[in-house]
C-alpha cells in the first residue's frame, strides 16, 4: 500500500512575524504537498504554533504571503480559512466545555450548514432534514475514533486524552482537505499516543487528508511523517524526510546545544 | 470664556468623587480579578452607617472610627462567604456575584439605618468663593484634598508595605503568590477592607453633597465609565478618567445638552466611553493582552 | 417506578433529537399545558390572572431573550429592560400611527424594532468582552430610556410621559377580559419559547455556545464571530421586545419609560441566574421564582408581622433576600433551579432502586 504523494497544495512564502519587538518567524518558507504527513519540529519558543496560526488565520505576518486554492495572500480571517478546507486542533484544549462531545463535533459542520435562523426556529422540514444530515456524518467520525459512549457527555468531564480525541473528531467533522494539528500527543501515556497515531495515520490513508502537525515526541515523528521541517529561533534550519533531518548536523546542534 | 473655566472646573472637581469610587473598584479587579459591581453599594452603606451612627449621638471621629470597623467587618465576611467559595469560578460569575452583593448590601444598609434621605454634615460649609472672576465652591476643593490625601496614602502602601508588595505579587498571578507562600484569603481581606475605606471616604463626600440616599449607589454607576476610559488596572487611570468624565459630562450638560431637552448627564459618559472602547479597548493606561492559542 | 425510559428505543436520529425523548416526559408536558391552557383560565380569578400569572409569563419571555444572550452567547446584558422599553413604545407607535396594521403585525415588528437596537448596542461586543460589554449595555439602558422620556414623539407627546395602550384586537377579536389576555400572552410566550428552544438545538445554538466557550477555537472553526454576536443581540432583543410590549399591552396597560429602569435589568438577570443559565426552562422557572417571592414574603409578613411592617421595609427585606439567594445559587448551583431539576430527574429514573 503505496500512497502517492501529489503537487503543492499550500505554499507559504517568505513569512516574518513579530509580536512588538519580538520576532516570532523570519523569513519562513515551507511547502505542504497534497495527501502528505508534515511534522513541524523545533525546541520551544522555535515559532512552531505560531507557523500553524498564520497558516489559517489567526496571526497575520508582517511580510510574507501564503498560496492556498491558488489564492496568494497575505493572510486570510480564521472562518475563510475554514470555510475553504482547512481545520485544527490546539495546543491546549480549546474545546467548548460546556457542551457534549455530540455537539462539540456538529459544530464542525457549522460552515457546511445552510438553514437560516427561521428554518432552525422552526426545526421543521429542511432544517430538520439538514440537522439529521449532518448528524449521519458526525455519527461517522464518532464511530471511527471510538467514543460512541461519550457523545452525550460534557466535555468539561471527559479525562484529557479523550478531550483530545474529540477536538480531534471536531477538526475531521469539517471533512477538512488540510488538518493542522498542534501537538495532538502532548501529556499522553504512551497507549494513548499509540491510539492517536493510530488515527492520525488512518485519517491520512483512508481519507487523504493532507496533516501538518507539531509534536515533540521525536519517535513518532520519524514513524509517522513523510516530511519533517525543523524549526529554530522563528528560522526554518532544515526540510527533507526523516532520516535526512535526523543526521543533519544544524538540527542536532539546535537540539543539543552548541559545542558538543 | 469664564463661564467655560467656571464649568470645566466644577466638573472636574465632580470628576475627582468619580475618581474615588473608581479607585475601589480597581484595587479589588487588581488583587482579585473581580469586577465589584457592589463597590456603589458599598459607598452608600459606609454613608448610611456613618450617618446612623452620628444620628445615635456619637461624636464624628468616634462614628468615623465605628464605621470604619464595621467596613473592615463585612469585607471579612465577604471575603469569607461570598469570595472564597468562588475561587476559580470564571470572573463572569464573580461579577454577577457582585450585583447580588449589591443588592444585599443596599437593602441592609437602608433596612437597618432607614430608607429616607438623610443629611450629612461633616463641618465644611459649601461657601462660594471667587478666584479670578471665578467662581467655585468650597467644599469641591476640600473634596479634591481629601481625594488627593487619600490617594497619596494608597501609593504608600501599595509600594512600602510588605501587605502591598504581597497585593501586588497576588494581583499579576493568584497561583504563583500562593505558591510562594502569600496568604490569599488574608490579602483579599485586606483589599476589601481598603476598598470599604475608599467607600466611606466617597460616601462622606458624595454623601455630605447630595444628601445620603439611595441615589449614591446610582451615581456610583458612573465609576464605570471612567474605568473603561482609565483601564481596569491603573490606579492613574482610576484618576484620570475620572476627571474626563466629570469635566466632559459637565460641559456636554451645559453646552449641549439644552439642545436635546437636558439631562443628557446621565447617559453621556457612559456613550464616551463606548466610544472611546471601539478605538483602544484596553483604555488609556490599561495593557493590551495578546491572546495566545 | 413510574418514570422509567426502559423499553423506549430511539431508532432513528429524528427520534434522538426529539426536545422530548422520553415518554413520560411528553405525557407531563401535556398536562402541564392543558392545565395552564384550559384549567386556570376557568378557576384562576383576576388577581391571579392579572396580577400573576400575565407578569410571570412576560418576564419568562424576557429571561428567555436574556438567556439566548447571556446563557447561550456568554455576552453579559445590563440593558434589558431597555430592549423591553423599544418594543413596548415600538408596538404603541406603529399600533396608533398605523391602525390599519393587525396587531400581531405590531408585534413582530416592536420584536423587530428592538433587535435592530440590540444590534446597534451589540456592535461594541465585537472588540469588547465581559464586564466591557456590561458597560455598554448599560449605556443602552440610559441611553434609551432618557430618549423615550425626553421625546414627546414616542410617547405621542403625552404630557405626564406615559403611554395607554389602546384597546386590543387580535384576528378579529376583541382581548378586553384578564382571561383573553392571559391566553394570548401565554399563546405568544409559548410559540416564541419553542422557536428559541429551536434554535438554541441547531446550529445557531452551537455557533452561540461555541462563540460563549472558546471564541477563537469557533473562529478557526468557521463561526464568524460578528455574525454570530450579532444574531445573538438581534435574536435577544426581539424576545425583549416583544416580552416589552405584551407587558404594555397585556400587563400595565398604562405605561412610562420609567418602567423599564435598571433595576427592572437587574431582576431578569436574577431570573436567568437563579433558574438556570444556558436553560430555556430555567426561564421560566426563574421568572416564577423571582415573580412569586415577593408575593410570599408579603403574605407570610402580613401573617407573622400583623401588617405592622411598612412597604420600604419589605422592600429592603426583598432586596436582602434576592442579593443573598442569588450569591448562594451561584455558590451552591451555578446552574440554578434548571439544573435541580434535572437532577430531580436523573434520580427518579434510577428510582427506587439506586444502586
Amino acid at each position: 500500500m503505496t500512497k502517492t504523494i501529489g503537487d503543492v497544495i499550500l505554499r507559504c512564502d517568505n513569512i516574518s512575524l513579530s509580536f512588538g519587538g519580538v520576532r516570532a518567524l523570519s523569513d519562513i518558507s515551507i511547502d505542504v504537498r497534497e495527501h502528505e504527513i508534515l511534522a513541524i519540529i523545533g525546541p520551544n519558543g522555535a515559532g512552531k504554533s505560531s507557523m500553524l496560526n498564520v497558516i489559517n488565520g489567526v496571526y497575520h505576518p508582517q511580510e510574507g504571503t501564503v498560496t492556498w486554492k491558488g489564492q496568494t495572500r497575505r493572510a486570510m480571517k480564521p472562518h475563510e480559512s475554514a470555510e475553504s478546507g482547512i481545520a485544527r486542533t490546539f495546543q491546549n484544549i480549546a474545546l467548548f466545555k460546556g457542551m457534549s462531545t455530540l455537539d462539540n463535533i456538529m459544530t464542525g459542520r457549522y460552515t457546511k450548514m445552510r438553514r437560516n435562523l427561521l428554518w432552525q426556529a422552526l426545526y421543521w422540514g429542511p432544517a430538520r432534514k439538514e440537522e439529521i444530515e449532518h448528524r449521519e456524518v458526525c455519527e461517522r467520525v464518532i464511530d471511527f475514533l471510538q467514543i460512541e459512549s461519550i457523545r452525550k457527555t460534557p466535555v468539561g468531564r471527559l479525562p484529557y486524552g479523550l478531550q483530545k480525541r474529540v477536538e480531534l473528531g471536531r477538526a475531521l467533522a469539517a471533512q477538512p482537505e488540510l488538518l493542522l494539528l498542534d501537538e495532538p500527543m502532548a501529556g499522553m501515556n504512551v497507549e494513548e499516543k499509540e491510539d492517536m497515531c493510530r488515527f492520525i495515520l488512518d485519517v491520512n490513508d483512508e481519507f487523504g487528508t493532507t496533516i501538518v502537525l507539531i509534536e515533540h515526541d521525536m519517535g513518532v515523528v520519524m514513524d509517522i511523517s513523510d516530511r519533517v521541517a525543523v524549526l529554530d529561533y522563528g528560522r526554518k534550519i532544515a526540510d527533507g524526510v526523516p532520516d535526512q533531518v535526523r543526521t543533519n548536523p544544524e538540527v542536532i546542534r539546535a537540539y543539543l546545544g552548541a559545542g558538543h | 470664556m469664564t463661564f467655560f473655566f467656571e464649568v470645566l472646573i466644577g466638573g472636574l472637581l465632580a470628576g475627582v468623587m468619580y475618581s474615588l469610587v473608581a479607585l475601589g473598584f480597581v484595587m479589588i479587579f487588581k488583587a482579585s480579578g473581580v469586577f465589584n459591581f457592589a463597590q456603589g453599594a458599598l459607598v452608600l452603606f459606609a454613608a448610611l452607617t456613618f450617618v446612623g451612627f452620628m444620628e445615635k449621638g456619637l461624636p464624628f471621629w468616634v462614628a468615623m472610627a465605628v464605621t470604619l470597623a464595621v467596613m473592615m467587618g463585612s469585607a471579612i465576611l465577604i471575603e469569607r462567604f461570598v469570595l472564597r467559595p468562588l475561587v476559580n469560578q470564571p470572573p463572569i460569575t464573580l461579577f454577577m456575584a457582585t450585583i447580588g452583593l449589591s443588592f444585599l448590601l443596599e437593602g441592609l444598609g437602608q433596612g437597618l439605618w432607614g430608607s429616607q434621605v438623610r443629611a450629612l454634615d461633616i463641618g465644611i460649609e459649601d461657601l462660594p468663593f471667587d478666584v479670578l472672576g471665578m467662581t467655585f465652591s468650597k467644599f469641591d476643593f476640600f473634596a479634591a484634598g481629601c481625594a488627593a490625601l487619600l490617594v497619596g496614602a494608597l501609593v504608600l502602601f501599595f509600594n512600602k508595605t510588605r501587605v502591598g508588595l504581597a497585593l501586588r505579587a497576588v494581583a499579576d498571578d493568584h497561583q504563583a503568590a500562593l505558591a510562594v507562600g502569600i496568604p490569599l484569603q488574608f490579602v483579599w481581606a485586606v483589599v476589601w477592607a481598603v476598598a470599604g475605606l475608599v467607600a466611606l471616604v466617597a460616601g462622606l463626600l458624595w454623601g455630605s453633597r447630595l444628601g445620603v440616599q439611595f441615589s449614591l449607589s446610582l451615581v456610583a454607576l458612573k465609576a464605570l465609565p471612567v474605568l473603561i476610559l482609565g483601564g481596569f488596572t491603573s490606579i492613574a487611570g482610576a484618576i484620570v478618567g475620572g476627571l474626563i468624565i466629570g469635566a466632559s459630562e459637565k460641559l456636554a450638560e451645559v453646552f449641549i445638552g439644552p439642545y436635546f431637552g437636558g439631562a443628557i448627564e446621565n447617559w453621556f459618559p457612559y456613550m464616551l466611553a463606548l466610544a472611546f472602547l471601539l478605538i483602544r479597548p484596553q483604555g488609556l493606561f490599561g495593557e493590551k493582552i495578546i491572546e495566545r492559542v | 417506578m413510574l418514570y422509567r425510559e426502559a423499553g423506549q428505543f430511539k431508532t432513528s436520529y429524528a427520534k434522538d433529537l426529539a426536545i422530548f425523548p422520553i415518554r413520560q416526559d411528553r405525557w407531563f408536558i401535556a398536562l402541564v399545558l392543558i392545565f395552564f391552557g384550559l384549567v386556570v383560565p376557568l378557576i384562576a380569578n383576576d388577581y391571579w390572572l392579572k396580577s400573576i400569572l400575565i407578569p410571570l409569563l412576560v418576564s419568562s419571555l424576557a429571561a428567555i431573550g436574556l438567556n439566548i444572550l447571556t446563557g447561550y452567547a456568554g455576552q453579559l446584558s445590563l440593558g434589558t429592560a431597555g430592549f423591553m422599553a423599544v418594543g413596548a413604545f415600538a408596538a404603541y407607535n406603529f399600533n396608533i400611527r398605523v391602525p390599519e396594521l393587525p396587531l400581531i403585525v405590531d408585534f413582530i415588528l416592536a420584536g423587530l424594532c428592538a433587535a435592530l437596537v440590540g444590534m446597534v448596542f451589540g456592535l461594541p461586543s465585537l472588540r469588547i468582552k465581559g464586564f466591557y460589554l456590561a458597560v455598554a449595555t448599560l449605556a443602552a439602558q440610559f441611553f434609551i430610556e432618557w430618549v423615550l422620556t425626553h421625546f414627546g414623539w414616542f410617547t405621542n407627546y403625552s404630557s405626564s410621559g406615559v403611554i395607554s395602550a389602546p384597546p386590543m384586537k387580535m384576528f378579529g377579536f376583541a382581548v378586553e377580559s384578564a382571561v383573553e389576555k392571559y391566553l394570548l400572552t401565554l399563546g405568544v410566550v409559548l410559540v416564541m419559547a419553542l422557536a428559541a428552544k429551536n434554535m438554541v438545538r441547531s446550529s445557531a445554538g452551537r455557533a452561540w455556545m461555541a462563540v460563549r466557550d472558546k471564541d477563537i477555537s469557533a473562529e478557526v472553526i468557521g463561526i464568524p464571530l460578528m455574525k454570530t454576536k450579532l444574531t445573538a443581540f438581534g435574536v435577544s432583543s426581539f424576545y425583549c421586545g416583544v416580552a416589552g410590549a405584551l407587558w404594555t399591552y397585556c400587563y400595565l396597560g398604562t405605561v412610562e419609560p420609567a418602567a423599564f429602569d435598571l433595576a427592572r435589568s437587574f431582576l431578569i438577570l436574577f431570573m436567568i441566574i437563579i433558574g438556570g443559565v444556558g436553560s430555556i426552562l430555567g426561564s421560566f422557572l426563574g421568572a416564577a421564582f423571582i415573580g412569586l417571592l415577593p408575593i410570599f414574603l408579603n403574605n407570610m409578613a402580613a401573617t407573622i408581622g400583623h401588617g405592622t411592617l411598612q412597604a420600604d421595609t419589605m422592600a429592603n427585606l426583598e432586596h436582602v433576600i434576592f442579593g443573598g439567594l442569588i450569591i448562594f445559587f451561584l455558590i451552591v448551583e451555578p446552574h440554578g433551579l434548571a439544573r435541580l431539576w434535572q437532577i430531580a430527574k436523573e434520580k427518579l429514573r434510577l428510582w427506587p432502586f439506586p444502586y
